[in-house]
């Protein structure tokens, strides 16, 4: 006899959460309601969401990837540089950018999953590694992707297209409600996310129920470098030049994002789409507390708050189910 | 009865130190529910473990189904039909009835888990079973009884022949019991062979057919479970020759005045309505068998789990303890059954382990005065004689009895007067043992009251100037050394639970 849960799922609260933040946004300042203000998040909202949705993944393991931060720059100088250098077409530089962060991703996974590095230990490793690399790579050198204004700008429309009217459309949005559902179909549905919660939830249980959980363990870290990798496409798409060097401390971010939403810190636990919601209300404050006249700072401190009271809905969930 | 499923013959295992298994025979019928029993440390996993492919054999034969066979992993027993329904329970509590059930080998429709047709499968399962539980349910929701009977569904799930249940009722209510023991007669009657570890006698003369009885990893024999009693089950047990010579009486004064009374301690069902006193130079010796509670009450008493009731005394004033702190201040150490774990930091050397819950004494202002705990390490070094080249010496490079004693010096240093030792010898080799046994009744001639939980029945019978029983988390007896018997123990320890 189950008792049947009166707990309200974190995602709904979240959810809430979100709305009211954007309706106090708007309601203290005009400049936020406007449509170019909405636009300008929209922008700084893709990359951090699609970090959010990879680091989804190992933190459900109840691992973490440190590394989505500087190797989504690093992932972006290369695609940049080798246009630049090279000339190589917008295409190729995109495909070479999204293989840079899988590989990497890989390279986490084998480490932590074959060799048994802790995750915080690994990917802190990959981390200061990638940040060093994209330099390197550039001759420490700043790398400005194509304008939206060159020919082989294109990729630009992926994420905001211009209308007839000249209105421009937060394109990128589909993409990022569409890869959600994908993702959460994937956590939900299938092997690979079925054993990602297992891993997390109880790993000798899992490996002792004949799973490859090695296998899967590396592809739960590939997955995150993979998002890290589209996360790079999204940055050079809305951020004009890529500086070498950049990237830490974004990661946090999106782990913050995925902690807001619902996913359990100790594994186990998540929900893509809640993750998403999430990594919106951080961006919302990252964002939207300038406008209220919060600096900088402020916000700093009041995004660590609002985690360390999602951590403890957590942990009292936990503990109301136990 | 019917035809023999599976023959163990001559299996032996030796692991470094440890003879394990001795030539050990085992025989299963289809059809019957064949109890394995013995000690702690009799060999019952190990030989459990060599089946299902879990330890390796060093020799012997397994026959299985009429032909030899070896497995290299629990998969590949489980492929042949051979399932072990676990103690600790392997289970993923975030996920669903029919998810763990079928984890591993999920339906597949496409990409897609086909999570309604394991639902579906799960039902049929239950039914067969007689049993009404949710597939949809997550697993962490649902109470340890029923738990297990998601373990047992999925051990029939892989086509079991034979099933293995390892202290099935350990953690389970009365009621819980009883359905367990109908699907095991469902089972039986399906033709299933079952394999029942218990150590619950009245349990074994309940659910099972034969008895087989193992003892310090050698085969000691196989009796009809209706032709014998109780007793002829615990003489087979404990039935060794005992080579060290047990206390014959007590070396406590009989005006030794009471240092620890412990008053009625509750916590959880582990510890239930437990009272003891302990005198001045004693050793209290605490016995039972595996999951009897005193470990948990030795932890209750210091402060380590919450306790629910129960009041402490030292030496006759009531104290408060709700942290290891507390207990520490009022001069209780206790020297925990995992080293590693609890009791000492292997990557440090002798001097930071032995100072460490001490070190505010070794303080000069802000630093720490090296000289002054180097000397007080040394002094226990030689004290104890332990065997190291110098007091830097890191703790993970000294042996398992020279590490207990580091774990002792730690405790004198902060000069305990009260000692819990948790399976002080456990993992040490035989030559060590003795001199912690000498260091520890030296301890108590020097005035230093200690508790002694142990699984060793000899080790008990040595040391102890009084022992406690304690069954299912309670104290079922309290026996004098100069009336302690190993069958007396051995019945308290396993006493029917009215």
């Amino acid at each position: 006899m189950a008792k049947k849960k009166t707990v309200i799922s974190q995602e709904i609260i979240v959810a809430i959460v979100l709305v009211v933040l954007y309706l106090i946004f708007r309601l203290i300042s005009a400049d936020f309601g406007k449509y170019t203000t909405f636009l300008s998040v929209m922008d700084i909202s893709y990359y951090y969401v699609l970090m959010a949705i990879g680091v989804a993944f190992p933190l459900i393991t109840g691992g973490v990837d440190l590394s989505i931060g500087t190797g989504m720059i690093c992932y972006a100088l290369a695609g940049g540089f080798l246009i630049r250098a090279f000339n190589v077409p917008t295409g190729f530089a995109i495909v070479v950018t999204i293989l840079f962060g899988l590989g990497i991703g890989i390279v986490n996974g084998i480490l932590i999953s074959l060799m048994g590095l802790p995750p915080f230990l690994a990917t802190l490793c990959t981390c200061m590694i990638t940040r060093g690399l994209g330099s390197v790579v550039t001759g420490s050198f700043a790398v400005p992707w194509p304008t939206a204004k060159q020919a082989n700008g294109w990729f630009h429309s992926i994420f905001k297209i211009a209308t007839a009217d000249k209105t421009k459309l937060p394109l990128g949005l589909l993409w990022i409600i569409l890869l959600t559902l994908i993702m959460q179909f994937v956590l939900a549905h299938t092997r690979f996310g079925r054993y990602t919660i297992a891993i997390g939830s109880n790993k000798e249980a899992a490996i002792l129920s004949g799973i490859n959980v090695k296998f899967f363990h590396v592809m739960v870290y590939a997955v995150s470098g993979l998002f890290a990798g589209l996360a790079a496409v999204a940055y050079a798409a809305v951020i004009k030049t890529v500086q070498p060097g950049t990237g830490a401390g974004m990661e946090l971010d999106a782990i913050g994002g995925a902690i807001v939403g619902g996913v359990s810190a100790s594994g186990g636990y998540g929900t893509i789409y809640g993750t998403v919601i999430g990594a919106y209300v951080i961006i919302f404050l990252k964002q939207g507390l300038p406008y209220i006249g919060f600096n900088a700072n402020m916000q700093q401190i009041i995004t660590g708050l609002v985690l360390i009271g999602a951590v403890c809905i957590d942990i009292v969930k936990r503990r109301v189910i136990k | 009865m019917g035809e023999v499923i599976l023959t163990m013959k001559d299996i032996d295992k030796t692991f470094p130190g440890v003879h394990a298994l001795d030539h050990v025979n085992f025989e299963l019928e289809k059809g019957e529910v064949h109890a394995l029993m013995g000690e702690n440390g009799a060999g019952k996993s190990t030989l459990m473990k060599v089946l299902t492919g879990i330890y390796t054999k060093d020799s012997g034969s397994i026959i299985y189904e009429g032909r030899e066979v070896e497995f290299h992993n629990t998969h590949d027993a489980q492929e042949a039909g051979i399932v072990i329904v676990h103690q600790e329970l392997n289970m993923v509590g975030d996920l669903t009835v029919a998810q763990n059930i079928f984890i591993g080998r999920e339906f597949m429709k496409g990409f897609m888990i086909d999570d309604r047709k394991m639902i579906e499968e799960s039902r049929k399962l239950f039914d067969e079973l007689h049993i009404s539980i949710d597939p949809k349910a997550r697993m962490s929701d649902l109470t340890v009884g029923k738990q297990q009977m998601c373990e047992i569904a999925k051990a029939i799930s892989h086509k079991a022949k034979v099933i293995i249940f390892d202290e099935p009722s350990a953690a389970l209510t009365e009621k819980e019991i009883e359905d367990l023991f109908a699907i095991i007669r469902d089972l039986r009657k399906q033709n299933l062979g079952i394999i029942y570890i218990s150590h619950r006698m009245d349990e074994i003369k309940v659910i099972t057919d034969r008895v087989t009885v193992m003892r310090d990893g050698t085969y000691v024999g196989t009796l009809i479970t209706n032709d014998c009693t109780k007793e002829d089950i615990i003489n087979m047990m404990v039935g060794r020759v005992i080579y060290e010579e047990p206390k014959t009486h007590s070396m406590v004064p009989a005006d030794a005045p009471v240092v620890l009374k412990v008053d009625h301690l509750n916590a959880g069902k582990m510890v239930q309505d437990v009272s003891f006193e302990l005198r001045k130079g004693e050793i209290l010796g605490f016995s039972g068998l595996m999951g009897a509670g005193r470990t948990e009450t030795a932890r209750a008493l210091f402060g380590a789990d919450p306790k629910t009731s129960g009041d402490i005394y030292i030496n006759g004033q009531k104290v408060e303890i709700n942290s290891p702190r507390d207990a520490v201040k009022h001069g209780i150490g206790y020297l925990s059954e995992d080293r590693k774990r609890y009791g000492i930091v292997v990557q440090k050397t002798i001097t930071e382990n032995s100072t460490l819950a001490t070190l505010e004494k070794y303080m000069a202002g802000l630093f720490i005065n090296k000289a002054a705990e180097k000397a007080v390490t040394e002094q226990y070094i030689k004290e104890l004689d332990t065997k190291t080249p110098s007091a830097d010496q890191l703790v993970v490079n000294l042996s398992g009895g020279n590490q207990q004693k580091v774990v002792i010096a730690k405790w004198l240093v902060r000069n305990c007067d009260i000692l819990i030792f948790d399976e002080p010898t456990r993992g040490i080799d035989v030559g060590a043992k003795n001199e912690i046994y000498k260091l520890m009744n030296r301890l108590a001639s020097e005035g230093k009251s200690i508790i002694m939980i142990s699984s060793e029945m000899t080790e008990i019978l040595r040391m102890s100037d009084r022992i406690v029983v304690m069954c299912e988390g309670k104290k079922t007896g309290e026996i004098p050394i100069e009336e302690a018997t190993q069958e007396a123990i051995m019945d308290k320890a396993t006493r029917d639970i009215a």
